[in-house]
């Protein structure tokens, strides 16, 4: 597992039912390429999230395959649409098979 | 000037180079472009890529693709060492089809996205990014 892995999302407390909300999300990781070489001219294997994926109350909004060329720390806006109060799941898939998960609650109001 | 025998199959030689190494790099991201459509035809319009003109850093560059009515959408970087950047799929709570993500650009190079809409048609959208230091090692 990569260490110091933190996903970091901003999603709105309130919404109005069916409204667009934009979604926000950060995860740090190094995202090593595969392509870069450490002092000794070895090549540094890769090691980076490849997949993505949010959901809300089971419904998938995006689903996103990343690959080597997705930046250090993949940062990623979406817009989603909240029919009802529910939890919004954001999960991120390592290539070493971690998974890291993260969610946020929103209320209609 | 004279060209001996070395210079005459060295000039060759660089030629020869020059000419198969752009080949390879589209033929890799034309591989790409083929699995995901399926061979299908590929339109234009209805998809929009925003990508900075110059990028100081090609470590990081914003990009932004929308295309709306997409299902998914495919980012490519052409002059890439891997093509691929991003695949998104978009699901039924997607309020938009549009997404906006950071990528790694190796150099100077035109970004494409392609779109698959509802209806089962393509479309693409490139964008030149000039790129001031790579950002894929080295």
């Amino acid at each position: 597992m990569a260490s110091g892995v933190k996903p970091r999302v901003k999603v709105p407390k309130k919404a109005a039912a069916g409204e667009a909300i934009t979604i926000k999300t950060l995860i740090s990781h190094k995202m090593e390429s595969g392509q870069r070489k450490d002092k000794e001219g070895n090549l540094i294997p890769r090691s980076i999230i490849n997949r993505f994926t949010c959901e809300f109350n089971g419904q998938s909004v995006v689903d996103v395959k990343m690959e080597s060329a997705i930046s250090t720390n993949p940062y990623f806006q979406f817009e989603a649409t909240v029919p009802e109060a529910g939890d919004f799941v954001f999960t991120w898939y390592d290539d070493d098979g971690s998974v890291y998960d993260t969610k946020k609650s929103v209320a209609i109001g | 000037m004279d060209f001996s025998r070395r210079d005459t199959l060295g000039l060759a030689l660089g030629a020869a180079a020059l000419t198969v190494l752009p080949f390879r790099v589209s033929a890799s991201s034309d591989a790409a472009i083929e699995e995901f459509t399926g061979g299908a035809a590929v339109g234009e319009g209805g998809i929009t890529l925003t990508a900075p003109e110059i990028a100081e850093n090609g470590n990081t560059v914003p990009i932004e693709v929308s295309a709306p009515g997409a299902v998914s959408i495919m980012v490519l970087a052409a002059g890439n060492p891997t093509p691929g950047v991003a695949t998104f799929n978009f699901g039924p709570l997607a309020a938009s089809q549009a997404a906006a993500t950071r990528i790694r650009l190796a150099g100077t190079q035109d970004v494409m996205a392609l779109a698959k809409m509802a209806d089962g048609s393509f479309v693409k959208a490139s964008s030149t990014v000039k790129v001031t230091i790579g950002g894929c090692g080295g």
